[in-house]
């Protein structure tokens, strides 16, 4: 079954009413839609979080999370991560810390280790291992990522 | 002119794609549209091994939105076939489909749901075949053919000798062999010998295969395509549609990983076929399970005896190593006798037999993936050192020490000579792993060591551009995935050309644009394709001095260059000047051509390594006795890199080496049933995860600026993944005592071992 609704979203901080198929997944829709190409689909099923995106400040899948649960809610993609072109502490620990190689997965890192700081600003190193559960790498072998956000965590603090 | 101390090059300067990265901007091929654009979808084939007796496209073809459905009967009009050993493999299958998740059909939509409704509409009549799933039943006399007849050579000179064996499905036999081994061995006071397995592995780059094609209006082919080797591609597509290569043009935006994954034409073919019939732009984008239906690493048997004096000194090896291959060759062969001529490691062996068969079975095709066939044969020589030293009574690290060959010694006649010091990677790895210590009673700690070589013979060209405002253009196409390249290749030139790094912009590679280099894999594009880079930058240097040296009256030899300026002891000549002077206006620039190819030598491969890889791994080990897990708690790795050009770069990819080897040691393994794989995604193919990785994480260098390229340096990032294997099982040997030859070492496999070990005692 298919046919379009529209919803109502906040992206990146900028209102926007979209119309979507009831069926569209957010993945889609941003990249799609919005030429917000910054989420990355890989594995499609929820395990690898190159697609990860924050709805109301939880990391969500974007690859397995309906457009249209989004409605009524407020959508953070990489792309609106930075503000203005002051990056945020995430993304310049990143830069300095070598957490970026090939750069597929590192949207997602960047948005789970953004709802992790939310929610624990002072995150230990096994609470950013944990949290981490869900973002696959295959380049860098994770410490420096771990590094990275637990630099970001200080500065932030 | 004196040297004077490097500014840019050795600095763990960040990436030079960072800020793309961490913002979201960074494009990958699926990030790409252009008007008009089709998309593709693929019908695989359900059976490892079938007839494929007719496939009907009518329904399909009808469907509002598509644009073209194609099977292998209907690629008249091209050379269906690819491969870069053998042309065997058809875009589409041609009468028999091989393995599980072979592409039979495939269609071009307006977009992917059309595409997936009009597979669902292609009826495909398969009869299915008796299927060959694994080495033995391959080898087993009078088993199935996967291929019935002799594919046609590809193109590479070191494949030149292919030796299959006609009506078995072995496609290729490797032999080499100095002294008399067999003697040799009947000789020795210990021979250790065991029969080693290796599984087949997926490389997982989180971005799957995809490929955009679209031909114009001239009849020239463009494809943006995530490939390690826009070269390779070029040549495979100008065959098949009888097209000049001047007129294929290849461009490779980021790359979401590689690992060997995207070497040579894997899904290039098909797009470029389906976007001349659909006669409009397609995009192929496959998904993870795809990627595990695209290629893999090639499972391996190895039995190796190895043959030592009581003193110590290794005296002969043989080895006898079978290599799955799977469905169609791929670069197959090459993995395995490259890998197997370096069977002996980084050791001194006067006696050596060593065979090796690349055999044919109905699964996903084997090809190359991170170390290329060392990592099968390190798993079975170094856990061999292991055990040989239990029977010598000798420290591990003392017998590898004894044996090493030592630097500027011959690795075999007609090869390049050792370039580095494994004594010093060994003494630094055992020093930081604590191996003269004492370990904790539920610690065990194991090393292992690897000698790698570069492909050889190999081509790298680069182009250096100096503008008028004395901005740098760099071009070279060695393929940006993740490992740092365009990093160290802006640093090379800066540093020659003494700018600042952000003045030097390196293009992304493009067959049009960036002129010509083999591959960006082998660990070889700082050593190769940097080269090549530095020797453009001096062909600058040099026309910058001729220019200056009338002007400031001196000697070309009396100048250098300095922060943007030629300089001699007090005066000074800016780059913008200097071309000014040269053109007489503001204007022009000046290019230079830097081409590194060492060409065919008497090389037992026909080419000699230009430099060795060689690493030393040191694990320490923990294991539940009631599961069998074990987990690595710390890990050192030293490479002997020459010179790191970018520290920061390098550790990142040697951390990421072993922590992808860690997945084959512990996890990772495809896994077959009733000719189907059963693992096929990522749900339940587990890789690394962040709390996978050791705790404690080390991976130095040594650095004595003694290999080939670029300011001493030697290729890097396969070297820390080869060991890994090894030395977690040589540690958790030393820990319980229980020795396994299979890989993973996965719980159950340990738990048994371990259960085994105390009924015995």
């Amino acid at each position: 079954m298919s046919g379009g609704v529209t919803i109502h979203v906040i992206v990146n901080g900028r209102a926007r009413d979209l119309e979507v198929d009831v069926h569209a997944l957010l993945l889609d829709v941003l990249r799609d839609g919005l030429d917000l190409k910054g989420a990355k689909r890989s594995c499609d099923t929820q395990v690898c979080g190159a697609c990860t995106v924050l709805v109301d400040g939880l990391a969500v899948s974007a690859c397995t999370y309906l457009a249209v649960e989004a409605d009524a809610r407020s959508v953070l993609t990489v792309e609106g991560l930075a503000e203005g072109e002051s990056l945020h502490p995430l993304q310049r620990a990143f830069v300095e810390a070598g957490a970026v190689q090939c750069g597929f997965c590192t949207s997602g890192m960047l948005l789970t280790a953004r709802a992790m700081l939310a929610e624990n600003a002072s995150p230990t190193r096994d609470d950013v291992l944990h949290y981490l559960r869900g973002s696959l790498c295959r380049c860098t072998g994770y410490r420096k990522i771990v590094d990275a956000v637990l630099a970001a965590a200080e500065t932030v603090r | 002119m004196s040297a004077r101390p490097l500014r840019v090059v050795g600095q763990p300067v960040p990436r030079v794609d960072a800020l793309e990265k961490v913002t979201g901007r960074a494009r990958y091929v699926t990030d790409l549209t252009v008007p008009g654009m089709a998309h593709a979808k693929v019908l695989r084939s359900p059976y490892a091994h079938a007839r494929v007796k007719r496939v009907d496209a009518t329904r399909a073809r009808a469907l509002s939105g598509v644009f073209a459905v194609l099977a292998g009967a209907d690629l008249t009009w091209c050379d269906p076939y690819y491969g870069p050993a053998y042309r065997d493999r058809p875009v589409l299958a041609i009468d028999v489909a091989r393995y599980e998740g072979e592409p039979v059909a495939a269609v071009a939509a307006v977009d992917e749901a059309t595409a997936e409704r009009a597979l669902e509409l292609v009826d495909v009549d398969y009869e299915p075949l008796t299927a060959v799933m694994t080495l033995e039943e391959a080898l087993a006399p009078g088993a199935p053919l996967v291929h019935a007849g002799q594919p046609p050579a590809g193109h590479f000179a070191d494949l030149s000798t292919l030796r299959p064996q006609p009506g078995t499905n072995i496609c290729h036999q490797f032999h080499f062999a100095r002294g008399a081994a067999a003697a040799a061995l009947t000789g020795a006071d210990v021979v250790v010998e065991d029969a080693y397995r290796f599984p087949s592995v997926q490389h997982v780059a989180l971005e799957p295969h995809a490929v955009l094609a679209a031909w114009d209006e001239t009849g020239a082919l463009t494809l943006w395509a995530s490939t390690q080797n826009p070269y390779s591609v070029r040549v495979e597509l100008a065959k098949m549609f009888d097209v000049p290569l001047a007129r294929i043009r290849v461009v490779v935006p980021h790359l979401g990983g590689g690992f060997g994954s995207k070497t040579y034409a894997k899904l290039e073919p098909l797009a470029a076929t389906l976007a001349r019939v659909a006669g409009r732009p397609v995009r192929l984008a496959a998904s993870i399970p795809e990627a595990f239906q695209t290629v893999r690493r090639c499972a391996s048997r190895v039995m190796l005896r190895v043959g030592f004096r009581r003193d110590g000194i290794l005296v002969a090896v043989e080895c006898d190593a079978d290599y799955d291959v799977g469905a169609y060759a791929d670069i197959g062969p090459r993995v395995v006798q490259k890998g197997t001529y370096t069977a002996t490691g980084p050791y001194r062996v006067p006696h050596v037999r060593l065979e090796a068969r690349a055999v044919y079975t109905n699964t996903t095709p084997g090809g190359a993936f991170r170390g290329f066939g060392v990592p099968q044969l390190a798993w079975a020589l170094e856990s061999l050192f292991d055990v040989a030293a239990d029977r010598l009574n000798r420290d591990p690290v003392d017998l590898r020490r004894q044996n090493f060959l030592a630097h500027g010694e011959e690795f075999a006649p007609g090869d390049t000579p050792i370039d580095g010091k494994l004594e010093e990677s060994l003494s630094r790895a055992a020093e930081a792993i604590g191996w003269t210590r004492a370990s904790a009673a539920d610690r065990g700690r194991g090393v292992a060591a690897m000698l790698k070589a570069s492909v050889a013979p190999s081509v790298s060209e680069a182009i250096v551009r100096l503008h008028a405002d004395g901005s740098v253009t760099v071009l070279a196409s060695a393929v940006e995935m993740g490992q740092g390249a365009r990093t160290v290749l802006a640093q090379i030139a800066a540093e020659v050309l003494s700018v600042p790094l952000d003045r030097v912009t390196v293009v992304q590679p493009d067959t049009a644009v960036t002129p010509y280099d083999q591959t960006t894999s082998s660990s070889r594009s700082t050593a190769m394709t940097g080269r090549a880079v530095q020797v453009a930058a001096e062909d600058v240097r040099e026309q910058l001095l001729a220019i200056a040296a009338p002007s400031l009256g001196l000697a070309a030899r009396d100048l250098a260059l300095a922060d943007g300026a030629v300089v001699a002891a007090s005066r000074r000549l800016t780059y913008a000047e200097a071309l000014a002077l040269r053109f007489g206006m503001s204007g022009g620039e000046l290019i230079g051509r830097g081409v590194i190819a060492p060409g065919r030598t008497a090389a037992p491969l026909g080419g000699s390594t230009p430099f060795w890889e060689m690493a030393v791994g040191a694990a320490e080990v923990s294991v539940d006795e009631e599961t069998g897990a074990v987990r690595v708690e710390r890990y050192v790795s030293v490479a002997d890199v020459g010179r790191a050009i970018n520290p920061l770069t390098l550790e990142g990819q040697d951390e990421g080496g072993v922590v992808q080897g860690l997945g084959h040691t512990l996890l990772e393994e495809m896994l077959y049933a009733d000719g189907h794989l059963l693992n096929g995604t990522l749900l339940v193919y587990r890789v690394p995860r962040a709390d996978d990785a050791p705790p404690e994480l080390e991976c130095r260098f040594v650095e004595n600026a003694d290999g080939s390229g670029p300011f001493g340096a030697k290729g890097a990032g396969e070297g820390s993944l080869i060991p890994v294997s090894p030395a977690v099982a040589n540690a958790l040997a030393r820990l319980t005592g229980v020795r396994l030859r299979e890989l993973p070492l996965t719980p159950e496999r340990v738990w048994r071992a371990l259960r085994a070990r105390s009924s015995r005692t």
